[in-house]
């Protein structure tokens, strides 16, 4: 039987707000347990919560950048339960009418295939505190620095099919919450969640399986391994005559597989009712406009900008887009290296496609050695692009003396590993090093008779016939200059002297 | 709606707050009427109404994103029952 996967993802984002959502306690990550923790986040007698507008201008940013309408009033409810990192004995959140509401889409590419998830809802709502059930001889431990602190929670449709779908989902999920400034992205430190709903049905059904939760999924390897190991248990329950129970599983990541976390019959039961204390949030139309002039360019516009402007594939706009630091630093250099050409004071016609061309051409050399090197370099050291020791300028100086014929391409990897390890611009490592290229014919020639006058015996092979020597002759002359020959130069003399 | 006994001992569970034989009759018979007096209110026609999720028709006051409480945890800590290391201590909750 042929199986199709369902899923739909609940993320929950961290908002980067200096203070909690209804105090003025901060929320700054790793401080000492529960000194950021004041009245109201303990939930102590008589306190009100005062809610913090940049939370509401984190979550319609996030809005806006999907596409999604927002909700003109929202309401907090209180969603009740009883567990003691939640001091209040409820959770301010969402339901009826969240912040952000229907229409927005993220998109997801895919190998050589685009599609678009759909985002029913995004709501705002309090985190709770943390509990340590260890070493406390038999009791728990309570931080509370954490509770209150903003969260955005994203709702998708069950529109992903695989799950590298939903990784997809959650990468570009990532990179935009990162991109618009409304969240850190630190997975390791839990700003960035997902639980994940999955069910699986008979392909060419439109019943939608029973699903199951999978929470608190922290790492995208975790979010695709979790999924793999669930759908592969649903269709084995089925398959051998049983049926899924609606149930929230976790993964452990150990066994590398599923659990069931065994709860209480009610505990479901959360008796939703809108907060006496806070009073509906407005959002007028004039505070939309004025929060969608402060974005910036988002990423898929980006992405469709780099493949026009500078006719970079697909391929390649979609990684360079995946953070804005990355796009950023791509686009700086591509313009150091490519920009209009120096003026002349007579304008020739056809100059402006000149200048076009040589934008491409220096994007596309700035492409590969930024997805190439450069990320080989900066993954060795687990640096992000905002930690590159070469600058994009820097990198652009490089790029410029491959184009000139200054160095070769396999030079200025030599080049370039020296200014990594901080021996200056690649002006200077040329010149120290003595690298430049060697575009003196003569130069060459000279190099190329004393390997001919050194193996006659592979020359006479050659001569008779056996092509798949000539690669041998332009090792041995790269070699003997050093690496410094102008390739192209070298194979046209060679080919030339070989012939006799 | 009437509400049946199982109803207020399940309500009083989930609101962790015991309640005796005697004191769920009560509660039964007093949450009753004030159900009576919803399904009185339910004979209003208040189609077209937009309907309120509070009862002053006021909007959410807004605060600014700044730090304004300090660290107080020693003297939030002194009324607490067990604390250690900076942390509040209760009783197991891991299931």
């Amino acid at each position: 039987m042929q199986w199709e996967v369902v899923i739909g993802l609940e993320t929950h984002a961290q908002l980067n707000t200096v203070t909690k959502i209804f105090s003025g306690a901060a929320t700054a990550y790793g401080a000492e347990p529960n000194t950021q923790a004041c009245a109201v986040d303990l939930a102590l007698p008589g306190v009100l919560p005062v809610f913090n507008r940049a939370a509401a201008e984190k979550a319609v940013r996030f809005g806006l950048a999907v596409g999604a309408r927002i909700n003109r009033k929202s309401v907090f409810e209180r969603k009740n339960y009883f567990y003691p990192d939640l001091p209040k004995g409820y959770q301010t959140t969402q339901l009826e009418l969240p912040i952000v509401a229907e229409g927005g889409t993220l998109r997801i590419q895919l190998g050589d295939y685009e599609k678009d998830i759909r985002i029913t809802r995004a709501h705002m709502e309090e985190d709770a505190g943390k509990s340590l059930h260890e070493d406390f001889h038999g009791m728990t431990g309570i931080d509370l620095n954490r509770a209150g602190t903003p969260l955005i929670e994203i709702v998708t449709e069950p529109d992903m099919r695989s799950s590298a779908e939903a990784v997809a989902y959650a990468r570009a999920l990532h990179s935009l919450v990162r991109w618009i400034g409304i969240c850190d992205g630190n997975m390791q430190e839990g700003s960035f969640r997902c639980d994940a709903n999955v069910s699986v049905r008979v392909k060419g059904t439109e019943k939608l399986g029973t699903r199951c939760e999978i929470k608190n999924l922290n790492s995208f390897k975790f979010l695709e391994k979790a999924i793999d190991y669930e759908v592969r248990r649903q269709i084995e329950l089925i398959e051998d005559g049983g049926r899924v129970v609606q149930e929230t599983r976790l993964y452990d990541p150990d066994r590398d597989e599923t659990r069931s976390m065994r709860s209480k019959e009610e505990a479901n039961d959360y008796r939703y009712f809108p907060d006496p204390d806070l009073l509906p949030l407005v959002i007028s139309d004039a505070y939309i406009e004025e929060v969608r002039s402060t974005l910036p360019e988002l990423p898929q516009a980006k992405r469709e900008r780099f493949m026009s402007e500078y006719s970079l594939p697909a391929y390649d706009a979609g990684v360079l887009t995946s953070s804005r630091e990355l796009a950023d630093y791509f686009e700086a250099t591509a313009k150091a290296l490519g920009g209009p050409l120096s003026p002349s004071p007579l304008p020739q016609a056809g100059e402006g496609d000149a200048d076009a061309s040589q934008l491409r051409n220096a994007a596309k050399l700035a492409a590969n050695w930024i997805m190439g090197d450069l990320s080989a370099a900066l993954n060795k050291e687990g640096k992000d692009i905002a930690g590159s020791p070469i600058s994009s300028s820097q990198l652009a100086g490089l790029l410029k003396r491959i184009q000139d014929s200054t160095i070769s391409g396999k030079i200025a990897k030599e080049v370039f590993s020296a200014m990594w390890s901080g021996e200056g611009e690649a002006d200077a490592v040329i010149e120290a090093r003595g690298l430049r290229q060697v575009s003196d014919s003569g130069a060459i020639e000279k190099i190329i008779d004393e390997i001919i006058a050194a193996n006659p015996a592979q020359v006479a092979e050659y001569r008779s016939g056996k092509d798949k020597l000539f690669g041998f002759f332009v090792g041995q002359a790269m070699k003997a200059s050093k690496g410094k020959a102008n390739p192209a130069q070298l194979n046209e003399l060679l080919k030339q002297k070989l012939a006799g | 709606m009437s509400l049946t006994l199982e109803d207020v001992k399940r309500i009083a569970h989930l609101a962790r707050i015991e309640v005796s034989e005697s004191e769920a009759e009560t509660y039964l018979a007093q949450l009753s009427s004030i159900l009576g007096l919803v399904e009185e209110m339910q004979a209003v026609d208040t189609r077209g109404i937009e309907p309120m999720a509070h009862a002053q028709d006021v909007v959410l006051r807004l605060r600014e994103d700044a730090v304004s409480e300090a660290n107080r945890r020693e003297a939030c800590q002194a009324v607490a029952p067990q604390v250690e290391a900076g942390l509040y201590l209760v009783p197991k909750v891991i299931e």
